[in-house]
């Protein structure tokens, strides 16, 4: 089963070459993007993760807001029940940022100079040690039709 | 209306084959409903705007005060099995309403313009009360038709100057629709367009309507959605729909049953004799097909 990812841009800045460059590059690694497109709120990317069940979140964030929308972010998805989507960053954030951002269950920060292949490798295997596939069929076990 | 995180994971379920789709169903509560769901599937060629229609459709029937599902498609990549889904960049706009669930699918292995298990999304977000479910098709040529399966109701959206009156007779995409949209009207052909399809439909004897529109602003749209209300409750794809799954049911058990034939001593004879050019391919064809089928 493929790795379903959603790609997102919160806020305003309006540069999304790099999202659609990560998003090329794990479709050409077998994954499934959902690409949201650009100035999404953290509101828009959780409904969009939850309706879309991804196994994990990519935001790529350039504006230096990452203290402000990660943390709603994280919040947003501990409200909706979906703590379990893995969620990553990439883009331009301050080396002194990334532990907080780490500490509120951000998985993993990919800086400037990771290659695409870093990143297919880092989602490969974050969601191999984090990932969902295990909870979903324990659901489907516990509701089984007689 | 049930927890969209619970529909979610019952249509991954069902995506991912993890289980079948009656134990997928079992994990939603029924809701109680007064009539089915109707189901409306867009389809039409890449790049048509068959998003951008979908989103202002969301909004009518939003405005009706009816809750709306989407079922996007976009296509798997034949060799790597990746997707990139991006029909719900145009549709953000409804991205805080709960009356409203976006879910996009890769079509995988299909190669009807559907993902495999769209039917069962299509069914699942029925049991999880949605009354309106658009279907929007990858974008697709002259001959993925799948959507007909589907779909109570058949939007073909195109764009003007994709070709000369001749591609309106051709057959495929065009005998499915139930309305035309020309979408894009502001460009230029788009009123050759919609004149080519009009003709096409009357020499037909049907009664296809065929609307212009510009999604992108608006325009033309209520007289789509018009057209659909009116559309709705008729019978006009049930018919076809059945025949359509029946037709395939029918071919799928053929090819199955053929399939297990192929190692009869008998088969393997006429292989041989073509394979020694003792027999053209239309005499083995023949003759397999009456081993096969006529108990020959």
């Amino acid at each position: 089963m493929p790795i379903k990812v959603l790609v997102a841009k919160p806020g305003l800045d309006g540069h999304d070459r790099g999202a659609k460059i990560v998003a090329r590059s794990l479709r050409d690694a077998g994954m499934e993007v959902v690409y949201t497109g650009l100035h999404q709120t953290p509101e828009m990317i959780v409904a969009a993760a939850i309706q879309e069940d991804v196994d994990v979140i990519g935001i790529s964030i350039l504006s230096g807001a990452h203290m402000t929308v990660f943390p709603k972010l994280m919040r947003l998805l501990e409200e909706g029940g979906a703590s379990d989507i893995v969620v990553i960053g990439g883009g331009v954030v301050q080396a002194a940022d990334i532990p907080k951002l780490k500490a509120i269950g951000v998985r993993e920060i990919f800086d400037a100079d990771a290659t695409t292949q870093d990143l297919i490798d880092g989602v490969e295997r974050i969601v191999r040690e984090h990932g969902r596939a295990a909870a979903r069929t324990k659901l489907l076990q516990a509701n089984a039709a007689p | 209306m049930i927890a969209q995180r619970d529909l979610a994971r019952a249509i991954s379920a069902v995506e991912n084959g993890h289980g079948s789709f009656a134990q997928a169903a079992a994990t939603l509560p029924e809701t109680a409903r007064t009539a089915p769901a109707y189901v409306v599937g867009i389809t039409g060629p890449p790049g048509a705007g068959k998003s951008t229609v979908v989103d202002r459709l969301i909004e009518n029937f939003r405005s009706a005060g009816e809750t709306v599902a989407v079922i996007a498609v976009d296509p798997s990549s034949p060799f790597t099995g990746g997707a990139v889904l991006g029909d719900r960049v145009r549709m953000q706009r409804h991205a805080g309403d709960r009356g409203v669930f976006i879910r996009s699918m890769a079509s995988r292995e299909a190669g009807g313009g559907l993902a495999p298990t769209a039917q069962e999304a299509v069914r699942l977000v029925e049991r999880a009360g949605f009354d309106v479910v658009l279907v929007e098709t990858v974008g697709v040529g002259q001959v993925e038709l799948e959507v007909v399966s589907v779909a109570d109701t058949i939007v073909v959206v195109t764009v003007p100057a994709l070709g000369d009156g001749v591609q309106t007779i051709k057959a495929g995409l065009t005998e499915i629709a139930d309305v035309f949209v020309v979408n894009m009207a502001d460009r230029p052909g788009a009123n050759r367009t919609a004149v080519d399809l009009t003709h096409m439909v009357r020499e037909s004897g049907r009664e296809t309507p065929v609307l212009q529109t510009i999604a992108s602003e608006g325009q033309g749209v209520d007289a789509l959605f018009a057209a659909l209300q009116s559309a709705r409750g008729g019978a006009t794809n049930a018919a076809r729909a059945v025949r359509f799954e029946v037709l395939r049911a029918v071919r799928d058990r053929a090819a199955r049953s053929a399939l297990a034939k192929l190692d009869e001593p008998a088969a393997r004879a006429i292989f041989a004799s073509l394979a020694a050019h003792a027999c053209t391919r239309r005499q083995a064809t023949d003759a397999l097909f009456e081993l096969f089928f006529t108990g020959g």
